[in-house]
């Protein structure tokens, strides 16, 4: 039983193995439902506030906004260390994850009352700065807890219906937000108040129904060969080794994580962020302005029907087939904003936000489950955050230098060269990961 | 702790948050009734009809923000009783300039699930000639003396999560044809004498002198411009840095803008200065507070903005010449315009 707790009780959720044939059910433990359903409750809460607050801050503040803006590099930078300080902390003393995780948790929970009393912009930008601090935290714990509790042949899957509730959540959020503001006409302070509400239900269903300790459901990284066998019966209580700081470190020795990194890396110095591409897009395609806030929605929907079924293909196929042909998503949907004439029309928009979707739906979680495989069980927040770090980071970089090629040479010159580094990244990983085939496990 | 003490657990806590959820909503949305409630010792207000035209006097045109049913909407009063009773129109704008018989409105559009913006031109009669739909929540609005150009900016943000990338956006429409430069970042920019290219451009705070020639802001590698644009041309040219929200005086000689003052706390940068576009010499008005607001000019010696206040926000003055001191003008208004 994985999904035991330290004190044997109960788990929430039918343990069940996972494996029996006909059972659907079974194929994403009760561990990553509830892990799921803290993300989408939190996701809920936070996209809440980030709904309103520039017209909290505009509207009902009367402030200008600009200065928010240049905080925001730097708390993205800080967001991808912290995340490496919550995976090796998780991993101490012998898997700490919920422990970590539920900090995490609660530091933005905490935030979303703290912004009642925030006035001005730097303690609104201090409070945001605490909040990212918080989802830096729990990311990597978080991910280590779905790996743990998977069966590794299912890893895919249990990633793509985490990333699916995660996207629910955030897709619900602004709704409820408005609804609150159109209800109480400029309630800025009830939309805070409510986010705050439910923030703290999401840390009450992890402390509740997530397990103090997960069980590892694998025996080996890499382990060949179907895993029918039971699981560890050392399980839940025996003590593992403490995960040291340089144990964190070495985890780059392993090739197959090294490799990973290595290819993660690589293909995010070729991904382009978000908000350039939506302005590239707006602006190639002539759409009209006030579409453009929903551009980030057609993401996200996308994302959110691909990601169950992406995550299955990937278990069938291998995930790391699966994270190549996801940038072969992100290739097209660059091209398509290439080639695309100027009165394309919104069909071609859609595709593009298809593949954009799909894009994340092949290589988000299935990055995670990835890792997951190619890292000891006592390692697994580290060796998240290291491959999710890594990731982040080149693509903050990518940012960086699309930016200064936007200004040298115009946005559409800017993205062919960038399509062109992906192909260049994506051969590139493509034989890093065949070499990786390759090693006997 | 078994399975059903930890769903109770739940339960109760579910019970409780949304207790104080609904109590948090429920006292929010009590206070904004109270809003629809005129305060006693308020300006008066009655509704009536509000003109462009002249019409003998010289009237200031503001956005009420007096609480009461007329909250929201254009008033005029006399310029010389500028706390006198209020003429509202009915017509409602988040922020509204006026010149010569054409008027300028950024509308909020409640929808089922989100808000959503327009520009809407309006005729001397207040009525709709056109609208355009904007990307976001508007901040400046202008009208040129003539009339025949209005632009407005407004702020744009991302949607990822806890995404704080502003942007401002600035449009440029013709009132008379409806033709619109949709964003002022696509025009040719020459910064210091030389060709610039930047992703990072952000424009906003459009002042007209006439229909050939305007003056912004434009922000660029966290640094800011006073820019002179060309409509014609498609052009901004920078002119002098650290300027932000210019407003030119009614001879053309002066710019008054807020400056952003080194040593001033990080979240009240901004100092209300006035610029002689000949010399391009500085002056600090008497108004020592943090100013983030387009100035307006009332004649060619005095300057009008807002500050918070009980309301939202109050109207001050100060001499433009750096003597004297603020002094307020109205209570609970914003969005000032003058005609006549």
């Amino acid at each position: 039983m994985y999904l035991a707790d330290s004190r044997g009780s109960k788990a929430p959720a039918a343990p069940d193995n996972g494996l029996r044939p006909g059972r659907r059910v079974a194929a994403v433990p009760g561990t990553v439902l509830a892990l799921g359903a803290v993300s989408l409750i939190t996701d809920i809460s936070s996209e809440m506030v980030t709904a309103v607050l520039p017209l909290y801050v505009v509207a009902a503040l009367g402030l200008s906004p600009l200065g928010f803006g240049l905080l925001d590099g730097i708390n993205n930078g800080v967001g991808a260390l912290v995340r490496l300080a919550g995976g090796h902390l998780a991993d101490r003393g012998g898997r700490q994850h919920k422990a970590v995780a539920g900090i995490g948790y609660g530091l933005s929970a905490l935030c979303k009352p703290l912004l009642l009393l925030a006035h001005t912009l730097p303690v609104i930008s201090a409070v945001l700065a605490l909040d990212r601090t918080g989802k830096g935290l729990r990311t990597a714990p978080r991910d280590a807890m779905i790996s743990l509790s998977t069966p590794p042949e299912r890893l895919g899957r249990a990633f793509g219906v985490h990333r699916a509730m995660d996207t629910t959540g955030a897709l619900l959020g602004p709704l409820v937000a408005f609804a609150v503001l159109r209800f109480t006409v400029d309630g800025y302070d009830a939309v805070f108040a409510v986010s705050g509400c439910v923030a703290a239900l999401g840390v009450l269903v992890l402390v509740l129904f997530v397990p103090r300790q997960v069980a590892s459901r694998r025996h080996a990284p890499d382990a060949p060969g179907p895993h029918t066998s039971p699981p560890d019966p050392a399980g839940s209580g025996s003590p593992e080794p403490r995960a040291t700081l340089r144990d964190s470190v070495a985890l780059l020795r392993r090739p197959a994580l090294r490799r990973l990194t290595v290819c993660a890396v690589l293909l995010g110095l070729t991904t382009v962020s978000d908000s350039f591409l939506y302005l590239l897009l707006q602006r190639e395609l002539r759409l009209p302005v006030h579409l453009f806030p929903l551009l980030p929605l057609g993401t996200a929907a996308a994302f959110l029907l691909l990601a169950v079924p992406m995550g299955a293909v990937a278990d069938r196929v291998g995930r790391r087939g699966l994270f190549l042909a996801g940038h072969g998503f992100l290739l097209l949907a660059y091209g398509l904003v290439l080639l695309a004439s100027r009165n394309a029309g919104t069909s071609v928009v859609v595709a593009v936000l298809i593949l954009h979707g799909a894009f994340y739906a092949a290589t988000d979680g299935v990055l995670a489950a990835a890792t997951a495989r190619v890292v000891p069980p006592q390692h697994l927040g580290a060796g998240q955050a290291l491959v999710g770090t890594g990731q982040a980071l080149a693509r903050f970089v990518c940012s960086l230098g699309f930016g200064a090629a936007w200004t040298l040479w115009g946005g559409r010159t800017a993205l062919a060269v960038t399509a062109a580094a992906l192909v260049a990244a994506a051969v590139a990983a493509s034989f890093v990961l065949r070499t990786a085939d390759e090693v006997p496990v | 702790m078994t399975r059903t003490s930890r769903l109770m657990i739940l339960l109760v806590a579910v019970l409780l948050l949304g207790a104080a959820g609904t109590g948090a909503v429920l006292h929010a949305a009590n206070r904004s009734g109270e809003r629809n409630q005129e305060q006693a010792g308020g300006a008066p207000v009655r509704t009536g009809t509000v003109s462009l035209r002249p019409d003998g006097g010289r009237r200031l045109l503001v956005r009420n923000l007096a609480w009461g049913p007329h909250r929201d909407e254009i008033a005029s009063v006399p310029a010389g009783r500028p706390d006198g009773p209020r003429t509202v129109s009915g017509v409602k704008c988040l922020r509204f300039h006026a010149a010569a018989g054409t008027g300028i409105c950024l509308q909020a559009r409640h929808g089922a699930l989100e808000d959503t913006y327009r520009a809407v031109v309006l005729d001397a009669d207040l009525r709709e000639v056109r609208h355009y739909p904007v990307a976001g929540i508007p901040t400046r609005a202008r009208v040129s003396p003539s009339g025949h150009l209005v632009a407005w900016t407004v702020f744009v943000s991302g949607d990822s999560y806890a995404g704080t990338a502003f942007s401002t956006r600035t449009s440029l429409a013709d009132a008379r044809t409806g033709a619109i430069d949709d964003n002022l970042e696509t025009f040719s920019v020459v910064k210091d004498g030389r060709p610039y290219h930047a992703s990072d451009i952000n424009i906003w705070g459009v002042t007209f002198a006439d229909d050939s020639r305007f003056y912004a802001t434009l922000a660029t590698a966290g640094q800011t411009y006073l820019v002179q644009g060309d409509p014609a041309a498609r052009t901004l040219t920078t002119l002098h840095r650290n300027v932000e929200c210019p407003s030119l005086s009614p001879d053309g000689s002066r710019i008054a803008y807020k400056k952003r003052v080194p040593g001033a706390p990080a979240d009240a940068p901004w100092r209300l200065y006035v610029l002689d576009l000949h010399d391009m010499t500085e002056t600090a008005t008497a108004e020592r507070r943090d100013v983030d607001d387009q100035a307006l000019w009332a004649d060619g010696s005095t300057l009008v903005y807002a500050l918070p206040g009980d309301y939202g926000s109050d109207l001050w003055t100060v001499p433009a010449n750096g003597t004297g001191a603020p002094r307020r003008l109205m209570r609970s208004a914003v969005a000032p315009a003058y005609l006549g």
